[in-house]
């Protein structure tokens, strides 16, 4: 009993401990070389990616195809939250704003993550992919068509509001706030779910609420994830969150081991830089990602960081 | 009126070849309990092998002709059949014992690596290739309707391969057998059928079904590219969950379904944008009301 | 396990500041265009014209006394990977300018990178009005679709005496939206009444439902201002409907894709573009046959035309400027007023946009002929 409680503790230690190193970090990010800090920038938003994923597909056993969808609706939101609020308002507030945004994004996301959780209720496996998949597709059609977004044009001139301190604090937040969801006794039930439903609701465990809070959850954070990339990148276009975008993610949740958090971080890591060191072979570099799939499934499809998983642990 | 049916008969042309794509869709699915992501992509590798081919056919049987086109269609069927055996083999084959979830992930890995292998510039290349004719085209006019030679072709081969497939599983041994290890594979092998040889012509099948839909697609749009499957693939599939997944007759029906609906989406102002995201959205409405599809049968989860 | 995720990513952080752009003898300029994907054909053209350019440069003795270091990357036609090049081409390859895209969206990515890093950015073929007004540091060489649209709205009037035109616009394209905007506010303008309006998504196979429609509003002519793979299919199944009106379209039209796949379907249509491979003036012929003796006989399009102009054009701003520094080879980008270039004369106007002429070209025995140019 102790030590799970004071594991908690330490949980929150490492978290604050993120937060401020990322803090620290960010304000000396002018010094560095602008690309560099583009490309870390861009490890963290995979991590949150990822790790919200991970929610959904590794802890609660659903195969979701469609968390760009989540992302989507959270970076087109939280941008033209900032598009049209922020020229109204003077420079001190704009980290204010931020947070504002990327919170009213996130929720947006998480609303979107309600409605596709519900309908994959009484689905499972194959149909619930393809549904989640559907999902994904109907959403980017939709902000493909919506002028207020900028439509098939995408968004463009979001101010630059993310830094490093921003990013890396938001994926501590995210892999405390979900580590600690499935440690605990009521995130038990995920696992239970993942294994075997009819088991989990005969225990009295009810997979409904749990498949739902997973979608919710997992969405609130791609949420967040994608305003943060909307004010990294600066511009945003519907087809850059299609299949192709939650596929990305997906292996990133598979490389790293379905359910396992840091290998799924580190996983993140990996598959942000390699295509950056492998820029001059960027011609095969799809060709290697789904050899990599491929070989991943058949070779270990537990993942490449699994070394000694206790059973049930994040 | 006359809209009406013009807007009919385009709907059954395009839902034909939807039809023919989800009944390899549906086929792999009755038998192996997975849904071949790759398939699609086998239907854009019948259309290059009918681009290829075709120079050389000429040559000896001028194009566009009926027995040029029907060489060309033979010899593209048999490699895609060949194809889609391979990729069995060596990617789903070592994993039958697997999750259905690692499976679902290697056909999507599969997938997508013969389209990004095909996109690369040593291979077809990413850009759109003009395909051949094959058929001599005719348009014939009714009044105000006109229907192209294409489309009757297309229609005419849907419904003569519908009969065929039909005949094979209800009336082959090869297709009893199909039919049963789509039921129970255990009881099936206990019965002394080969499995790994019916699962082997389950894809051969499917696959020259797409390898024939790819070649009446690239000739109704005879613009080729190695991305050409994706939608079609999307939307049969769409069409085979619709009536029902594992279901032949399903997925014919499905594909009609879909073809007629998209087209009259299609030419209804302000509503043509969002066609992809309509196929998608009849797709969750199915799911929701008949999680087991139009033709389909729920079954029941045995604790 | 939580020690495991947070020190690889404080070790990260601190690799940073070991970082610096690499230098080098020449002028290094960065390109960036869709060489995989979509938009394949338009980025490899506007890239060997471009390479033609800076060969043809580097042989001459190069620019200030340098040679040109053209370091080229591939945004494969997608969105987001824009951005990643091209800051790597500017933080890390230290590049001094920036030449690129003919894909308005994925020059509208690019343009606010370049514009905060103060790096002049030349679009060959972006006419989309909204990548100038990205900032004084992005520039054009070719004309913007206000013009375009214009100018097929009148032809239409005038020429094909339309009065009911159905318009088809390429939803996924802000290209073909902005253009089928223009062309309908000069038709009205010019008296004409749209007839239908209709779209298509990019790189869809099927437009008979669509179609059909279009020809239930019986108009004068359909006005298609989409990209050539598109058109072509399109107006193969307009041909098998029975759809016998004119098609009209702009640049996007302009690729021997569209004749190999379109064959005798596209016969007789018109459409405007930048240039004309059968133009008499000596300086096209010369670029033709150079081209040509480059590319194993290739016919260049307008997009290769416009590469090549885009990195002459630049290389003329930094002799004209007489140094490689960023600041100095924009004001001389912003100063031109007259520069001669294969695609016409270009001069930059107060939106750094190139006034120039369109011509229209229509679709003879299976090759483009040159019908008529109109003046800005």
């Amino acid at each position: 009993m102790s030590s799970s409680s004071s594991y908690l503790t330490g949980a929150k230690r490492w978290m604050i401990a993120g937060i401020v190193l990322a803090v620290v970090v960010s304000m000396f990010s002018a010094q560095f070389n602008r690309y560099h800090l583009g490309i870390i920038v861009d490890i963290g938003i995979n991590i949150i990616l990822a790790v919200s994923l991970n929610l959904i597909n590794g802890h609660t056993g659903q195969f979701s195809l469609g968390h760009a969808g989540f992302m989507a609706v959270g970076g087109y939101t939280a941008a033209k939250i900032s598009l049209v609020v922020s020229p109204m308002l003077p420079p001190a507030l704009q980290p204010l704003i931020f947070l504002v945004a990327l919170i009213a994004g996130g929720l947006l996301a998480a609303l979107a993550g309600f409605g596709v959780g519900v309908p994959s209720l009484r689905l499972k496996g194959d149909y619930l992919a393809i549904v989640t998949l559907g999902f994904g597709e109907i959403i980017r059609v939709i902000v493909q068509n919506m002028e207020a977004v900028g439509a098939a044009s995408g968004l463009k001139g979001i101010p630059k509001y993310t830094t490093l301190g921003w990013t890396f604090g938001l994926a501590a937040v995210t892999i405390y706030f979900v580590t600690s969801l499935v440690n605990s006794t009521y995130g038990r039930g995920f696992i239970a779910v993942s294994d075997d439903e009819v088991a989990a609701s005969s225990m009295g465990i009810n997979p409904v609420r749990y498949k739902v809070t997973a979608f919710v959850t997992g969405a609130f954070f791609a949420g967040i994830a994608g305003g943060l990339y909307a004010h990294h990148k600066q511009f945003l276009s519907p087809t850059g969150f299609d299949f192709l975008k939650s596929i990305d993610i997906v292996v990133m949740v598979i490389l790293g081991g379905m359910g396992r958090t840091a290998g799924v971080v580190v996983a993140a890591i990996i598959l942000t830089l390699l295509p950056e060191v492998l820029r001059q072979f960027s011609e095969y570099r799809m060709i290697i990602y789904s050899l990599l799939i491929i070989v991943l499934m058949m070779a270990r499809p537990q993942g490449l960081f699994t070394w000694n998983r206790k059973k049930g642990a994040a | 009126m006359d809209w009406l049916l013009q807007q009919l008969i385009n709907g059954l042309a395009l839902g034909s070849i939807y039809a023919l794509i989800a009944l390899g869709y549906t086929m792999v699915y009755g038998v192996l309990r997975f849904i071949n992501f790759a398939h699609a992509d086998v239907l854009m590798l019948g259309a290059y092998a009918a681009y290829f081919l075709a120079p050389a056919v000429n040559s000896v049987i001028p194009l566009p002709s009926l027995t040029g086109a029907v060489i060309v269609t033979l010899i593209s069927v048999m490699i895609c059949t060949g194809i889609g055996i391979l990729i069995e083999f060596l990617a789903y084959r070592p994993l039958r014992k697997r999750p259905r979830l690692t499976v679902l992930i290697t056909a999507i890995g599969v997938s997508l690596f013969i389209e990004f292998t095909c996109q690369h510039s040593a291979v077809f290349g990413a850009d759109t290739k003009p395909f051949p004719q094959l058929l001599p085209e005719h348009d014939y006019h009714f009044g105000g309707l006109v229907v192209s030679s294409n489309d009757l072709v297309v229609v005419v081969t849907t419904l003569l391969l519908l009969a065929g497939l039909w005949f094979i599983v209800q009336r082959t041994k090869m297709g009893t057998a199909m039919r049963a290890v789509s039921h129970n594979q255990q009881a099936a092998a206990l019965m002394g059928i080969n499995i790994n040889r019916i699962i082997s012509f389950t894809f051969g099948l499917g696959s020259a079904l797409a390898a024939i839909a790819g070649i009446l697609y690239a000739m109704k749009a005879p613009g080729i590219d190695p991305l050409m499957g994706v939608q079609p693939g999307l939307r049969a599939f769409i069409a085979a969950v619709l009536g029902g997944i594992g279901n032949l007759p399903g997925a014919a029906l499905g594909g009609l379904i879909l073809g007629l609906l998209e087209t009259f989406a299609g030419g209804i102002s302000g509503l043509s944008n969002y066609r992809d995201g309509i196929a998608f959205a009849i797709l969750i409405l199915i799911l929701l009301f008949k999680p087991a599809g139009l033709l389909g049968k729920a079954t029941v989860e045995k604790v | 396990m939580l020690r495991r995720t947070f020190l690889p990513l404080a070790a990260v952080s601190l690799l940073l500041p070991a970082c610096n752009k690499s230098g080098g003898d020449g002028i290094t300029i960065g390109e960036f265009a869709s060489l995989t994907g979509k938009e394949a054909t338009f980025g490899i053209s506007s890239h060997e014209g471009t390479v033609l350019a800076v060969e043809t440069l580097n042989a001459a003795g190069g620019v200030l006394g340098k040679k040109i270091d053209l370091l080229t990357e591939d945004n494969q036609s997608k969105a987001g990977e824009t951005s990643n090049v091209v800051n790597k081409l500017i933080s890390k390859d230290g590049a001094v300018a920036i030449l690129g895209e003919v894909a308005s969206s994925r020059s509208l990515e690019a343009a606010p990178i370049c514009q905060q890093n103060g790096i002049p950015m030349v679009s060959p073929a972006s006419t989309n009005p909204k990548v100038t007004e990205t900032g004084d540091c992005i520039f054009r060489v070719c004309f913007i679709d206000p013009f375009q649209g214009t100018v097929m709205a009148n032809f239409v009037t005038n020429t094909l005496k339309a009065k009911k035109v159905a318009v088809f616009t390429d939803v996924k394209s802000d290209y073909s939206k902005g253009l089928a905007k223009f062309f309908k506010e000069g038709f009205i303008k010019a008296g004409g009444q749209i007839a239908a309006e209709l779209d298509f998504n990019g790189g869809d196979k099927d437009f008979k439902a669509q179609l059909t429609a279009i020809k239930s509003a019986a108009p004068d002519a359909v006005f298609v201002p989409g990209y050539y793979t598109d058109v072509a299919l399109i107006a193969i199944q307009a041909k098998q409907l029975g759809l016998s009106v004119p098609l009209c379209g702009g640049d996007g039209w302009e690729s021997q894709t569209l004749l190999d796949i379109g064959k005798d379907a596209v016969e007789g249509h018109y459409f405007s573009t930048h240039y004309a491979s059968d133009a008499a003036s000596p300086g096209v012929q010369a670029f033709v046959a150079s081209y040509k003796k480059r590319y194993n006989g290739k016919v260049p399009d307008a997009m290769a035309a416009l590469g090549y102009d885009s990195a002459m054009f630049l290389a003329d701003a930094i002799k004209r400027a007489g140094s490689t520094d960023s600041k100095a080879i924009r004001d001389a980008l912003a100063a031109t007023k007259d520069y001669e270039a294969v695609t016409g004369k270009i001069a930059i106007n107060a939106q750094r946009d190139a006034v120039k002429s369109a011509v229209i070209l229509q679709v003879k025995d299976g090759k483009f002929k040159y019908l008529e140019t109109v003046a800005p």
